[in-house]
């Protein structure tokens, strides 16, 4: 299916040129470039939304294709295309743009204009990594992400963010460095960078497992995996708060999204020789950093410790289909893994902004991300209160909230590959709860505890729209996941039916 | 038509519970109660009317969808609700004793902060529990479960400013999802196994797999029926508190009385009884199961039943009496009397929600203090609430003819029918629970009602501390006080309300629950399990009469006089008793370690781990001996290479002369 006109370069160039434009207007009128960028963040957003009614579901097939020659030297295409596993994930990023945009409205006084380019560049880059169905042009989009988010924590980051961001750029960089030198060695094998391409590509087992090794270390960093996640709570903690809940919502997406584009299907042989390997490292993230997470002092890294938990589930279900697959030639709940991966994904990104929103709310009045600086705060902010206390129940994974739908079928998925799989995956309901809502009660319940607690003032009109905007996204996704999961299917049954069949 | 009726049933709730949480300011006070008891008693009056097609007018079956929630992978999840007598019955229940708590709560929270909010919460809870009892399927009962769950941590939590509350609305929350734990790896096994989350086709694909088995470490092997209904059993044992999972209800008291009457007695807390029911084709399949579930039950009844006579509070007093009874149900769902079971859920919602009830109207005359040692002669200021006490106290203990005495007294004869493991255990535990039972209920009655007081209004009144003081009674000044008097109308008229079905309901719904036709095709008993078919009934006044040669009653008359003798006619005892038994009260007054070992072994487990993992596995080993450690070893290498960089053009020249020295002389020795 194409639209009249090339929805997805436009989903991906008008913010950049946006951004260019509200970079050059300068600070001395704040207000130009702040309504400028919002401007232009919406206009992103809903010109993305035809992807949704225009998407046919009922096919795997590459839809509102662009194709047209780069570098014809080499052989290389600007060539778009989204299926659907990468259309709700730009419709994601496009989403949460628009309220990072909000967000960082009064907060950031100090070179907005820059500010807010950043993130414009930032969601055009991300919405080209998902959108690209060329390597190359994926490499390029994929590096050029980091170049926001560098400067994004680095700029109006935290004290300690040059070391956050000197950890956050070489993680990434060293993971990344691999992945370009398998897209090459498959240039040369193939000599196309058509992704689609690579997925037809006869691949010698020790081939497939070094390049499987070249992406899980590109993937693992951005996801992140146990145990390459250390980076993320320093980033978090010294991000800003939009930084922050750019990095959680769509950054870390990518590195799922990258599992299924192109681990999987270009190397099922060696992903299901080496499935035991991610399934224990998503497992350990699931239990290890949920205890993790239950000690952190500062609201930020607890939550960024929950993120790296709660991403566990996707990498779970995305290589519990091995196990799946290889026990029976009925591939029933085959699917419903990579599925509930995709879901939690989707979930996790309205969640952990939501969450991140909230924490920067609070930062925003006391300066202090420390739960000890906090108690009581539902005396005083009893609206934030609500909300904080729903989007606490969401990362719990309260049925009703988006955060139980993806978890419930992860969990449902697992437990066909193994029984153990499934308990320790469902060990989250507990520990997931524990600190989600000791945080909470720490933070919002209680007497008052100190005079900074008693002088906060209630969320304003512009956070309650940000808020409501992302609880209304988490409950409808919670109450009726079908409109979701029925764009997803033809694409992740094709995939699971192509992974099924042995390259060798 | 249903469908609306259903639509209507529980939306109603949902709407004034929005309406009166989400525009709490725009609506007030009197607005906040208006609509949410409007909604409720929509949702009531048409609850009754859908009980009454079913019980009386022999309506079908109703199994319909009401959108689809996901279809993947061939698994078909759906909301919907399936209506048979056993949802007709619990859904007037729920939204019966909701309606009385509702007005009840008029008048008990009329001078209390977040009023609004109070009604937005308990409608919710309405609502909740409707889609639990109503649902056709797995996944909508787990969001009951799970929505019922979060509406008791809101509601233990009403008081938020008390670090008890927040305290034990956390500890309500976390013990609930270990049983759910449990429960989420049992749905998974049904789906699993069965290919489906609906109620109907996993029944009927059931008796096929019954003889399947599954390994689940190692050579292990087990049945698969029984995996599943222990797993499922798991998640009723955190809802309906049972041994171990128990701990978190007596804290839940924490919440205002009317939630507690509500919630914590009346209905979530029923929840898992009435899964196991549902379930019962499941269950029948698995004879383990169901000893476990007996036991677990039978050591509930019992143990639980023995702290409530020690405690002071009013309120915890009957909390324990709540573990002890769902124990009882629990027990006979073990003994696949389901509908004893039930028909025990059923009146002890109308006689325990009457008891917390009653309890929070003494807590009002006495201005909110809750400690029995406080009270005493209340009958003398309320004679109301005094009068329906005793009557609650009467259906609790089994007083025949009162709606209690039939469905213990057909719990204890089911149990006692039981041929299956742990029968003759849990038959002595629910006999030798009935005079427990009737110790804790008389004490607390003559404690409050009768005697001298109320001894909080007596001038230079100390406190009883004999106990050690466990539990620090606050000395209020308190002369200045009005003398308690009786609550207003909003408070007493749900108790008359409730009091009606506590004495009648029990000799009405014997005859067709239990021995008649009521749930036929509804719970499925396996032959050989047939307890209740044992036992012979001819009417209710048969049975009666039967009661009255029986052991249990002659038991609760013991516990009741001894009650009398040791708290009214001679105190002396109780604190003789105290002092020579002290070990044994030690071990009460401590609830058998249950907490201290949670928060010790599982909640400062958790941290230690949590630090270990954090401090050493993330820190040191991953942050310091990998990342930073790569980062230092690549700086040193940096600087020792930085040395041969000098910039000197003779050190330069020097080293070339020397690496062509090197060279040569390799070349040459080679």
């Amino acid at each position: 299916m194409t639209a009249d006109w090339p929805i997805l370069s436009v989903t991906i160039w008008l913010p950049i040129i946006g951004g260019l434009l509200v970079l050059m207007s300068g600070d001395k009128a704040p207000g130009v470039s702040r309504w400028g960028a919002l401007l232009i963040a919406l206009l992103t957003f809903a010109l993305s939304i035809p992807l949704y009614p225009g998407f046919d579901a009922s096919t795997a097939q590459m839809q509102f294709v662009e194709n047209r020659p780069w570098i014809p030297m080499f052989n290389v295409n600007y060539h778009l295309g989204v299926d659907g596993i990468s259309m709700p994930l730009i419709l994601l990023t496009t989403f949460i743009t628009p309220l990072v945009v909000i967000a960082g409205w009064e907060v950031i006084q100090y070179k907005p204009s820059q500010y807010m380019a950043a993130f414009l560049i930032m969601e055009g880059v991300m919405v080209g990594v998902f959108a690209a169905l060329d390597a190359m042009l994926f490499y390029v989009f994929w590096e050029a992400m980091l170049i926001p988010m560098f400067i994004i924590i680095g700029v109006w980051g935290g004290p300690r963010r040059v070391y956050a961001t000197i950890k956050f750029f070489l993680y990434t960089f060293l993971g990344s460095v691999f992945m370009l030198v398998a897209l090459i060695y498959m240039y040369f094998k193939s000599g196309s960078m058509e992704i689609l391409a690579f997925h037809d590509l006869k691949l010698g087992m020790t081939e497939q497992v070094l390049i499987f090794i070249a992406f899980l270390l590109a993937f693992a960093v951005k996801v992140p995996m146990w145990p390459v996640h250390t980076w993320l709570p320093d980033a978090h903690v010294e991000a800003p708060t939009g930084g922050s809940v750019i990095l959680a919502a769509i950054m870390l997406k990518i590195g799922g999204y990258g599992f299924l584009r192109f681990s999987l299907p270009i190397t099922p042989d060696a992903s299901h020789s080496l499935d035991w390997m991610i399934i224990g490292m998503s497992l350990i993230a699931v239990v290890y950093i949920g205890f993790v997470a239950l000690v952190q002092q500062d609201m930020k890294k607890l939550i960024a410790y929950s993120s790296i938990a709660h991403m566990g589930f996707v990498t779970l279900g995305f290589f519990i289909v091995f196990i799946i697959v290889s026990r029976s030639d009925v591939h029933a709940g085959a699917v419903l893994g990579v599925q509930g991966g995709m879901v939690q994904m989707v979930s996790h990104g309205f969640i952990s902004a939501a969450m991140f929103l909230c924490v920067g709310v609070l930062y925003d009045r006391l300066h202090s991300r420390q739960i000890a600086d906090y108690g009581g705060v539902v005396n005083v902010m009893p609206w934030f209160a609500a909300f904080m206390v729903f989007f606490s129940m969401a990362n719990a994974g309260l049925p009703g909230t988006s955060g139980f739908v993806g978890e419930f079928m992860v969990i449902l998925a697992s437990f066909r590959a193994d029984f153990w799989f499934a308990v320790l995956a469902a060990t989250t309901l507990t520990i997931g709860a524990a600190y989600t809502l000791w945080m909470v009660k720490r933070v919002i319940f209680g007497e008052v505890t100190s005079e900074g607690v008693a002088a906060l003032q209630d969320i304003n009109a512009r956070e309650a729209l940000v808020l409501t905007s992302l609880a209304l996204a988490v409950l409808v996704l919670g109450l009726w996941p079908a409109p979701l999961v029925e764009v997803m299917n033809a694409s992740i049954g094709n995939l699971v039916q192509h992974i099924g069949v042995s390259k060798l | 038509m249903m469908e609306t009726i259903l639509l209507a049933i529980v939306l109603a709730p949902l709407t004034g519970s929005a309406i009166a949480g989400l525009f709490r300011n725009q609506v007030g006070r009197a607005g906040a109660h208006w609509v949410t008891i409007l909604g409720v008693g929509i949702s009531c009056a048409l609850s009754l009317y859908v009980f009454y097609l079913y019980a009386f007018e022999d309506a079908p079956v109703y199994n319909e969808s009401v959108y689809t929630w996901m279809v993947v992978d061939g698994l078909r999840m759906e909301v919907g609700f399936l209506i048979d007598r056993l949802t007709a019955m619990m859904m007037a229940v729920v939204t019966f004793v909701s309606l009385m708590v509702h007005i009840y709560t008029i008048g008990y929270m009329a001078h209390e902060d977040g009023y609004q909010r109070f009604f937005s919460y308990i409608a919710l809870f309405t609502f909740s529990m409707l889609m639990l009892v109503m649902s056709n399927n797995f996944m909508q009962l787990f969001f009951g479960w799970e929505a019922v769950g979060l509406v008791s941590y809101l509601l233990i939590g009403f008081y938020f400013k008390k670090e008890s509350a927040i305290f034990a609305n956390l500890k309500a929350f976390l013990a609930n999802r270990v049983g759910d734990f449990g429960f989420v790896l049992g749905i998974a096994a049904v789906a699993m196994y069965m290919g489906t989350l609906d109620y109907a086709e996993a029944f009927e694909r059931a008796p096929a797999l019954a003889q399947t088995s599954i390994s689940v470490w190692g050579d292990q092997v087990w049945s698969l029926m029984t995996v599943i209904c222990i797993l499922l059993f798991i998640g009723a044992m955190g809802k309906s508190a049972q041994v171990p999972l128990h701990v978190w209800l007596p804290d839940s008291m924490e919440g205002p009385t009317p939630i507690s009457a509500l919630i914590h007695a009346a209905t979530m807390v029923t929840a898992g009884i009435f899964m196991v029911a549902r379930m019962s084709p499941l269950y029948e399949l698995s004879e383990t199961a169901l000893s476990f579930v007996m036991v677990i039950g039978a050591t509930t009844a019992f143990f639980m039943g023995l702290i409530g006579v020690i405690q002071n509070d009013i309120k915890r007093v009957i909390a324990y009496s709540t573990l002890s009874q769902l124990g009882y149900m629990i027990a006979a769902l073990g003994a696949s009397a389901y509908a004893a079971g039930l028909f025990h859920l059923m009146t002890h919602a109308f006689f325990k929600a009457l008891l917390f009830l009653g309890a929070g109207s003494v807590i009002i005359g006495m201005h909110h203090d809750q400690d029995i040692r406080n009270m005493g002669g209340m009958r003398k200021f309320m004679p109301v609430t005094h009068w329906t006490f005793l009557i609650g106290t009467l259906a609790l203990i089994g007083f025949p003819g009162f709606a209690g005495f039939f469905s213990k007294d057909a719990i204890i004869e089911a149990v006692h029918e039981s041929r299956i493991l742990g029968s003759d255990y849990a038959h002595w535990m629910l006999v030798a629970g009935v005079f427990v039972t009737a110790l804790y209920s008389f004490r607390l009655y003559f404690i409050v009602f009768h005697g001298q007081g109320p001894r909080r209004f007596e001038p230079h009144h100390e406190a009883h501390d004999e106990d050690g003081g466990a539990e620090a009674v606050v000395h209020h000044e308190v002369h200045d006080e009005p003398l308690p008097h009786e609550s207003p109308k909003v408070v007493t008229v749900p108790l008359i309300l409730l009091a009606i079905p506590s004495i009648v309901i029990g000799y009405m719904a014997i005859g067709p629950m239990l021995f008649g036709d009521f749930f036929d095709g509804v719970i499925s008993v396996a032959a050989i399990h047939d307890t209740l078919g044992e036992i012979h009934f001819e009417g209710p006044m048969g049975f009666l009469l039967h009661g009255l040669t029986g052991i249990p009653i002659f038991l609760a008359a013991a516990g009741a006089f001894v009650a009398w003798y040791v708290y009214m006619r001679r105190p002396i005892i109780a604190t003789d008793l105290v002092t020579r038994f002290d070990w044994l009260y030690g071990i009460l007054d401590r609830k058998y370690g249950f907490d201290a070992f949670n928060q010790i072994v599982f909640a400062g487990g958790s941290r230690l781990l949590g630090k270990f993992l954090w401090q050493v596995g993330d820190r040191v080993v991953i942050d310091g001996a990998v990342v930073n450690g790569s980062a230092h070893s690549v700086g040193w290498v940096a600087s020792v290479v930085r040395y041969l960089q000098t910039g000197y053009l003779y050190h330069y020249a020097f080293a070339i002369i020397i690496g062509l020295l090197g060279l040569l002389s390799w070349f040459v020795i080679r």
